[in-house]
Formats: structure tokens, C-alpha cells, sequence
């Protein structure tokens, strides 16, 4: 296309008027607007527990997929469970952000050892790992298991040993956990659940 | 038939007036600050619902954290330590957006679309019209939008209105384990502050009321406060807050004003062709240019 140098004026000047005056309002556009999609709906939704803490707070969690064969989940969101009587829907600042923690880089996933002399943590299995704390807790009670006092009075104490409880623990878990440790002979008994 | 999930009340820069015909339920978020503890779940649940992470801040010296609204972080809960009637008082409030029912930002605003106010009271950003002039942040009377680092829109709350859109309470409101935020029509929200204020005067505090500011036209977040007549003593609250003139003016006085010289500019020009017939130069002058031009 030739455009001399005046008609190249008239179009730069039509297209800034046109522009200018749609800028200006005076191109009526449908009032439309949308909020943004719910974004759990179809999500799976899945009735859990807060980890945190003793009160064992009702959690919604919420997962992309429908569990079908091919379809790996995701967690995507999660929410008090209304329908727990501990909190109604409800969730303090550590429970509202437990999707932080599940999908935490830093989350530990497996047991790990790191052995003396080395800076290294080694992944080892389950098995392992239960073995080897079994192994080292036979070996130290052996060695510092007391079972009279100086005055001569049957105390059966392992003070050389301490122990902590899980804090999502029920009651039932509570209880054997004490009922076993004590069996030992533990006396520094302490729960992460103490809020 | 609706094309939306909620009925639009107005929209930022555009004349078309909305359907108005369907009546829709107010609703409001009510805080009251008299039963929060400053826990920050509600600011927790906010990221976590909207998808949105604030980078670790440092501690200020100050349970502030962070110190200031965010576009990440939506709301934010502000401590204040003042001393009254004799005795040092801790008044926690939690800031955000008060979904004004006349709202500044969206006065202010000059892209079309960005701003919606629904017919239920909420105030929404819509993001992909935002232009990023940051003119809401000058409107707003709560200094509340913040412009993204990241894209150059403005964020802020939204009162949840997709979970609203969806008859669920904003995330805020759900999490709150003392039951300081709770969420409902406008008028039972207006009712339960209505039994916490008695509750209060009981208490001995005496001023106790509800914070719902006439100048912005009553607002669906709104506050149980136990000194209501004086709400700056709440990190700065306004007492009396309304859009700015220089918004008001430009937006309202101004603009047929500016349209009126708009409309005599053309006419003028109409005027003058008709009189005067095109500005034609001299044949030979415009010869010598075009010679010029070519060499």
C-alpha cells in the first residue's frame, strides 16, 4: 500500500481519535463479570485429623481427582470439618496451614540414620530403623537400669532414657504408650501434646 | 437469565447500567475484636484458600506480621497497646478490605471491568482488567489494595466470593476458633453485634458499638468494637471515613465537564471546516518539500 505523507496524518489521527474516545467510556461494553470458579468442586473430599496438637481438630481434606484407576491425587486444600464435635469447622493457625506441612520440601518421608562419624543421614527401612532403636535401647537399659536406690529400696528406674510422645495421640495411644514406657522403667515421660 | 454466579451491583468505568431487577441477600462479615485473641488463623486460612504465600518476613518487635497488608497477604491482624480508663488494654483488629457499599476504588477506577461490586455488598478485583494504575489504593478510604510486585494488578480480599458465590463463609470466618469473625446476612450480623454490644455495656464498657461508617454508605465487614467512639485508638481505624474529594470530583463534577469541552472541541472543529473549508497549503510550497523529501 502507497500512503503519502498525508493520509499517513489522517490514518495516525483517526486511530488515535478512535482509540482515544473508547478509552474515554464512550464504547459501552456488557456489564459482565465472574468470580473466580469454586475450586473444589468434584475435588475428593476426605475426613482426617490435625496432627498438631492433643485437641485433634476435624480436617477436610480436599484432593484433585476422583480415586479412579488412572488418576493420581493431589492435595489441594484443607479445612475444619464441621462436623467434628472437637471444632465444628473451625482451625487454629497451624491447623489452617497443615497443607504446607504435608507438602513441605522438608517433610521427613522415611526413616534415616546418621551413624557415628559421619555427617551423612542415611535413608534406611522401616524395619531397620525399629530394629536399630530396639538394639540401642536393650543395649542402655542394660548397662544403666537401676533397680535399688542407696538406701536399699526397689525403685527399677532407667534414667538414662527419656521419651516423647506423639501429640495426635488418642487416649487409647496414650495410654499404652505410658503402660509400655513405664514397663521399662522410663521416668522422663513428656508429650509433644502439651498446649 | 443471570451470566454470573452473583448479581452485579456496578462496574468499574462503565455506564451500561447492571439488571437490578433480581433481589439478592446482603450479607456482611462481622469482627468482633472484643473476642479475638490474635491467633492469625483467619490469616493463615486466607492464604491457603486463595492460593496465595507471603515470603517469611523478620520480626519487627511487634507481634505485626506481617506489618502491613500485602498483596499476598490479604488481611492482617493489628496489635495495639493503649491505655484506658486506667488500665493498659490490647485491642487486636483485624485490617482488610471493608467491602464499602460505596466503594472509592471502584470511583476511582478507569478500567473497565476490574472493579465489581456485587449485589450482596461484595466489593471484587477482577485481575484480568486491572491496568495496575494503582488509583483504588488513592481511593480507598482504609488504604487497603496493594499493586503486586509480581504482575502490577491490584489484590485484595475478596471476601471469598467464590466460596460466597457458593453459600460457604470466607475462609476467615470459618477458621476462627473464638468465633470472633462470624459471617450472615447483614442484618443478623447486625443483630448478633447488636447482643455482644449489650454483652460489653454489661462489662463496663460503656461505648461499646458497632463500627458500620455512614461515610462510605455502611460497609459488609463490620466491627464490635469496645470503644467505638474511638476507633483510631484500633491501629488507626478512621472515624469517620469517606472517598476522597479529589476522587469524588474528578469522577463526579468534572467528568460531564470534561465531556462538555470534548463535545465543543468537535463541534468547533466542525464549525471552523464548514467556515473555512480544509487548511490547504500552497501547491508549489508543498512541491519543493516533496522535492526535498526525495533527494
Amino acid at each position: 500500500m502507497q500512503v503519502n505523507r498525508r493520509q499517513f496524518f489522517k490514518i495516525c489521527s483517526a486511530g488515535l481519535g478512535g482509540s482515544s474516545i473508547a478509552v474515554m467510556g464512550f464504547s459501552p461494553t456488557a456489564a459482565l463479570a465472574e468470580v473466580r470458579t469454586y475450586k473444589l468442586a468434584r475435588a475428593t473430599e476426605t475426613r482426617s485429623t490435625c496432627p498438631y496438637c492433643s485437641v485433634a481438630c476435624g480436617l477436610l481434606v480436599y484432593s484433585t481427582g476422583d480415586r479412579s484407576k488412572n488418576s493420581q491425587s493431589e492435595i489441594i486444600h484443607v479445612e475444619g470439618d464441621p462436623d467434628n464435635p472437637v471444632n465444628r469447622g473451625t482451625l487454629c493457625p497451624k491447623g489452617a496451614g497443615v497443607r504446607d506441612m504435608m507438602q513441605s520440601k522438608d517433610r521427613l518421608k522415611w526413616p534415616e540414620v546418621r551413624e557415628p562419624g559421619t555427617n551423612e543421614w542415611k535413608r534406611i527401612s522401616w524395619h531397620d530403623a525399629i530394629e536399630r532403636i530396639t538394639k540401642h535401647m536393650k543395649a542402655d537399659r542394660d548397662k544403666n537400669f537401676v533397680t535399688q536406690n542407696k538406701d536399699g529400696v526397689t525403685v527399677n528406674r532407667w534414667p538414662t532414657f527419656a521419651a516423647l510422645a506423639a501429640s495426635a495421640a488418642t487416649n487409647e495411644g496414650g495410654y499404652i504408650t505410658v503402660k509400655m514406657l513405664r514397663t521399662l522403667g522410663v521416668t522422663q515421660l513428656d508429650t509433644q501434646a502439651r498446649i | 437469565m443471570a451470566l454470573q454466579s452473583l448479581d452485579i451491583k456496578q462496574r468499574s468505568a462503565t455506564t451500561t447500567p447492571s439488571p437490578q431487577a433480581r433481589q439478592t441477600m446482603e450479607i456482611a462479615k462481622l469482627i468482633d475484636v472484643s473476642a479475638c485473641i490474635g491467633c492469625k488463623a483467619c490469616q493463615v486460612a486466607c492464604m491457603e484458600w486463595n492460593d496465595v504465600r507471603d515470603e517469611v518476613g523478620s520480626c519487627h518487635g511487634i507481634y505485626d506480621n506481617p506489618v502491613d497488608l500485602t498483596e499476598n497477604s490479604w488481611t492482617v491482624m493489628r496489635y495495639a497497646e493503649v491505655e484506658e480508663q486506667g488500665k493498659l488494654e490490647w485491642l487486636i483488629r483485624k485490617d482488610g478490605c471493608m467491602h464499602c457499599s460505596d466503594p472509592g476504588c471502584l470511583k476511582a477506577c478507569p478500567s473497565p471491568g476490574a472493579i465489581i461490586q456485587y449485589a450482596n455488598g461484595i466489593v471484587d478485583f477482577n485481575q484480568e482488567n486491572c491496568i495496575g494504575c494503582g488509583y483504588c489504593v488513592t481511593g480507598c478510604p482504609f488504604n487497603v489494595p496493594r499493586i503486586s510486585k509480581k504482575d502490577s494488578k491490584a489484590y485484595k480480599c475478596t471476601l471469598c466470593s467464590d466460596r460466597v458465590a457458593v453459600n460457604q463463609a470466607p475462609a476467615c470466618a470459618k477458621a476462627c476458633p473464638t468465633g470472633a469473625i462470624q459471617f450472615g446476612s447483614k442484618e443478623d450480623m447486625k443483630d448478633y453485634a447488636a447482643k455482644r454490644i449489650t454483652d460489653l455495656k454489661e462489662r463496663g464498657y460503656d461505648k461499646a458499638g458497632l463500627y458500620d461508617p455512614a461515610g462510605v454508605g455502611g460497609t459488609h465487614v463490620m466491627y464490635v468494637l469496645h470503644h467505638a467512639d474511638k476507633p483510631n485508638l484500633y491501629s488507626g481505624l478512621p472515624a469517620n471515613p469517606s472517598i476522597s474529594s479529589l476522587v469524588t470530583m474528578w469522577k463526579g463534577a468534572t467528568k460531564p465537564l470534561a465531556a462538555l469541552a470534548l463535545a465543543g472541541v468537535a463541534l468547533g472543529s466542525l464549525f471552523h471546516y464548514v467556515m473555512k473549508g480544509p487548511n490547504e497549503g500552497s501547491k508549489e510550497i508543498e512541491k519543493e518539500i516533496e522535492k526535498e523529501d526525495a533527494q
